[in-house]
């Protein structure tokens, strides 16, 4: 449970930025490190304030590259640890996020997109880091990526995300965008007995017998913290169970499919979607983040009209919620995808999609969000054509 | 009450954004509707054009963007070019009578002596929370019990006072002006 | 100091198997590298604390040097290239207690990681760094780097280095460490007693251990055998204590300073962190959780 300090119980009117930190603190967060960066600073700025007040702990790094390390070290060392970022400090932490996957370390990273690519739009939204999230960082591995869709959803998503990083050791992304970080809507912070935290899975047995990389039957280690006589090697190579190095095909097999598989074969435990009138759906409108609040106007008039127009909101964005897209493909004639980049989540609905549905993808290149009216004009298209490559103009079509 | 929106505009400096935040916190938090706040980010924020968009409703806001406003708000001739076009012709405009020629006279625009008021008052500063009286006086989008939380409770303590004196200057006016 | 008493009778053979992960040997160095040497005065150092081990952590970067992580037994911490610093920061500020040490090489610290160890002096952070310079990238085959002497010969600069090297001393010391030394592998009594100096200390600190590493070095350079190194060393290294860390580059065939050239004192982060909170009337920040 969270202390009283470390949560402000009540209601507040602020900015997605301010949730974050927030929610950061109220999951028990104790560190941040973190580097200035448009739109992400106001979460940094709030944690300077508030970490001394609970305890904690706020450095401003000399980059990214640093903060990203920095929150490694901390989680070994004991804390709840967190950065923030956007774009192209976002490109910076993929370096040792990479290591944060390696090492199974717990620690947030929220990501406040803008448009890119490089420098881009610093003051305007975006949402198309996406697939960087997943890809980022070299090599093979699993992600957990979750969009709030507002300050409400900032702040219990950040929890969740601190959650979700001590349940599957791993560092844990919160794909936020600069409008979401920098609206202003009510947020309710709850009594800190309301909020439920995962707390660490410290070592069941004495540090002679204790391996900090054996995975339990979830597939996930429990872990030791430095100081404690453990004498836990951590290493980003590749390693057995006790961490030390071994690289070769066979320990690569054992450990990066362990990396896949606690997050796939657990998919369904961490996945979470909404889902509005799916029931009579023959077109479904997919989005997430920002995108999603757009797009569900453009549903509630396109219900208006008298379409059987469904809204599935992707919480979780990674895993991605396959079986589900996969179930509503045979039911349903298209989906619609908008989002604020030129379809990198609509290539993962029409890949799940498999030829069954059609996947209409509502690009935009950034700095602003999109029309509902736009959207409304795709999914009109969508439902009047009903088969074959049903062209929307500005539109990608990918099937 | 549906869909409603607000829009501020004025140049850095003059308190826009902050108007625009009490707006929306008298809404969302003491009248207990929902309302987004959104602003324009960048060099703007530091001297040039400057806007906060409000949106309040009864129902969930999917749509944060004002398109449609109800109530424009304009406290710079810039401003005033910027965010007035196109308007509904039910639009409300309110602009400070020192700061803006509005040109062509029409309906349902409103001059406020906000600044000079505000230097009347011995403090430049409270202009906008002048103007936020005469809005709360003038329209019914939020409730006078509201704002007045709202302003107590985003202001440092030290100047509540005198905002919530400002606030009620403007508001008067709007009674009187009734 | 009563300790000291003790672990002076200590044998060899239970020192090393104290310090040393023994199931992890034998080691990755080549014949003659002197990586072994700093990382066995370094042990010695460590034993003849009275500080108990699992307080120490360790945090390296990637190269050869880096390894030591992996042998030590400690918590260690191998990280990526040149990022130990900014890791061995988190892991300190989480945990105060913890004595942390970064062990890597001139590459790793001082080329990719340049600006986390400058700015890392500049905040003091109470980090005690002992990088191994051997000049050269080894694990990598032997490439040129910042703190290859100027003319000498490696695999990307096969008619001489024409830059010019760091002098590491003087970049720490100019960016704030409020200790700085110099040794070779052949000095092992007094990278011992630096070491030692140095965990005595608040803030952070630098040793530079010149190592020989005749495979990708030596062999180029006219020093085939790691023997060959430390003759040269033997002969050529000068102590100079105090001396202006400005005066003490690397030339090869000149002679090479060597001694402790900064010992001063100055407020660490977390000094400066704990008077500031003492002064807002906040708690000192103590994170470990008792979960």
């Amino acid at each position: 449970m969270s202390d009283q300090r470390s949560v402000l119980t009540g209601e507040h009117f602020v900015n997605g930025d301010w949730a974050c930190a927030e929610g950061g603190l109220a999951a028990g967060c104790k560190f941040f490190a973190g580097y200035p960066i448009t739109p992400a600073t106001e979460i940094a700025e709030r944690m300077s304030k508030r970490l001394p007040e609970v305890g904690g702990v706020f450095i401003q790094m000399e980059d990214e590259i640093a903060s990203m390390n920095a929150i490694l070290g901390a989680s070994w060392g004991g804390s709840k640890s967190m950065t923030s970022t956007s774009g192209p400090g976002f490109s910076l932490m993929m370096e040792n996020f990479g290591l944060g996957i390696m090492t199974e370390t717990p620690c947030v990273l929220v990501n406040v997109q803008r448009g890119g690519p490089s420098t881009g739009l610093p003051t305007l939204v975006g949402q198309a880091d996406m697939m960087q999230a997943r890809w980022g960082s070299h090599g093979d591995y699993e992600v957990i990526a979750l969009a709030p869709q507002s300050p409400q959803e900032c702040f219990d998503l950040t929890i969740e995300a601190f959650n979700l990083s001590e349940s599957y050791r791993i560092p844990v992304l919160v794909m936020s965008d600069e409008v979401v970080g920098h609206m202003t809507e009510k947020v309710v912070v709850p009594k800190p007995e309301d909020i439920h935290l995962v707390p660490r899975r410290k070592p069941s047995v004495p540090p002679e017998e204790f391996k900090a990389f054996q995975p339990r039957e979830d597939l996930v280690p429990e872990m030791c913290t430095a100081g404690e006589g453990y004498y836990v090697h951590v290493t980003g190579l590749t390693h057995n169970e006790r961490g030390y190095p071994v690289v070769t095909a066979e320990a690569q097999d054992r450990l990066v499919r362990r990396l896949v598989d606690k997050i796939r074969l657990n998919a369904d435990r961490i996945i979470r979607v909404q889902e509005e009138n799916l029931a009579d759906a023959d077109v479904i409108v997919v989005s997430y983040g920002i995108s999603a609040r757009t797009a569900k106007s453009a549903v509630a008039m396109a219900r208006a009209k008298g379409y059987r127009v469904g809204f599935l909101r992707l919480i979780t964005i990674w895993p991605f919620p396959e079986k589900r897209i996969r179930e509503l493909a045979r039911k349903v004639s298209a989906f619609v995808v908008p989002e604020i980049n030129f379809g990198q989540i609509a290539r993962e609905v029409e890949r799940c999609a498999g030829g069954r549905a059609r996947t209409i993808a509502v690009t935009h290149a950034g700095g602003a969000i999109h029309h509902p009216g736009k959207v409304l004009s795709v999914i009109e298209e969508a439902i009047r054509v009903k088969s074959g490559s049903g062209l929307v103009e500005e539109t990608l079509v990918l099937r | 009450m549906a869909r409603t929106e607000v829009r501020v505009s004025g140049f850095g400096g003059q308190g826009i954004i902050l108007s625009g935040y009490i707006i929306g916190k008298a809404a969302a938090i003491f009248d207990k509707k929902n309302a987004t706040m959104t602003q324009a980010y960048g060099p703007e924020s530091r001297g040039g054009a400057c806007s906060a968009q409000v949106v309040i409703s009864e129902e969930e806001i999917n749509d944060p963007e004002v398109s449609a406003p109800s109530v424009v708000v304009a406290m710079s001739q810039e401003a005033f070019t910027t965010f007035t076009k196109d308007l509904d012709p039910g639009c409300t405009i309110l602009i400070d009578e020192d700061l803006v020629q509005p040109g062509a006279s029409r309906d349902k625009l409103f001059a406020i002596p906000a600044m000079r008021l505000a230097e009347e008052m011995g403090k430049k500063v409270v202009a906008n929370i002048i103007m936020l009286g005469f809005f709360a006086g003038k329209t019914d989008v939020v409730s006078r019990e509201a704002m007045e939380q709202a302003i107590q409770s985003s202001v440092p303590a030290r100047f509540a006072e005198l905002n919530l004196q400002a606030f009620r200057r403007g508001y008067d006016l709007a009674v009187a002006a009734a | 100091m009563g300790a000291l008493i003790e672990d002076a009778v200590i044998d060899n053979e239970t020192m090393v198997e104290r310090f040393l992960r023994m199931d992890r040997l034998p080691h990755i160095w080549c014949p003659g590298c002197g990586i072994g040497t700093a990382l066995r005065s370094t042990i010695e150092a460590l034993a003849d604390m009275d500080i108990p081990q699992e307080e120490f952590a360790v945090v390296s970067g990637i190269g050869c040097t880096a390894r030591v992580a992996g042998y030590l037994k400690l918590d260690s911490f191998h990280t990526t290239h040149g990022r130990s610093i900014p890791f061995a920061t988190g892991l300190k500020l989480a945990n105060p207690k913890l004595k942390v040490f970064v062990f890597s090489g001139d590459g790793d610290l001082f080329a990719i990681g340049g600006n986390h160890f400058i700015h890392a002096a500049r905040r003091n952070m109470d980090l005690k760094v002992i990088c191994v310079n051997n000049f050269i990238y080894g694990m990598t085959g032997g490439q040129v780097g910042c703190t290859t002497p100027t003319h000498s010969k490696t695999s990307t600069s096969p008619y001489g280095n024409y830059e010019p090297p760091f002098n590491l001393c003087f970049l720490a010391a100019a960016a704030g460490a409020v200790y700085v030394a110099r040794w070779t592998t052949f000095h092992v009594r007094q990278i011992k007693r630096s070491v030692q100096e140095a965990f005595a200390k608040r803030g952070f600190t630098f040793i530079e251990i010149i190592s020989p590493c005749p495979t990708v070095f030596g062999s180029r350079n006219g020093f085939p055998t790691g023997l060959d190194m430390m003759k040269y060393f033997k002969a050529n290294s000068l102590t100079v204590a105090g001396a202006d860390p400005r005066d003490v580059e690397i030339e090869m065939g000149g002679k090479l300073k060597v001694g402790k050239f900064v010992d001063n004192e100055r407020p660490s982060f977390q000094d400066r962190l704990s008077e500031m909170w003492g002064d807002l009337g906040l708690e000192e920040s103590r994170i470990v959780e008792a979960e």
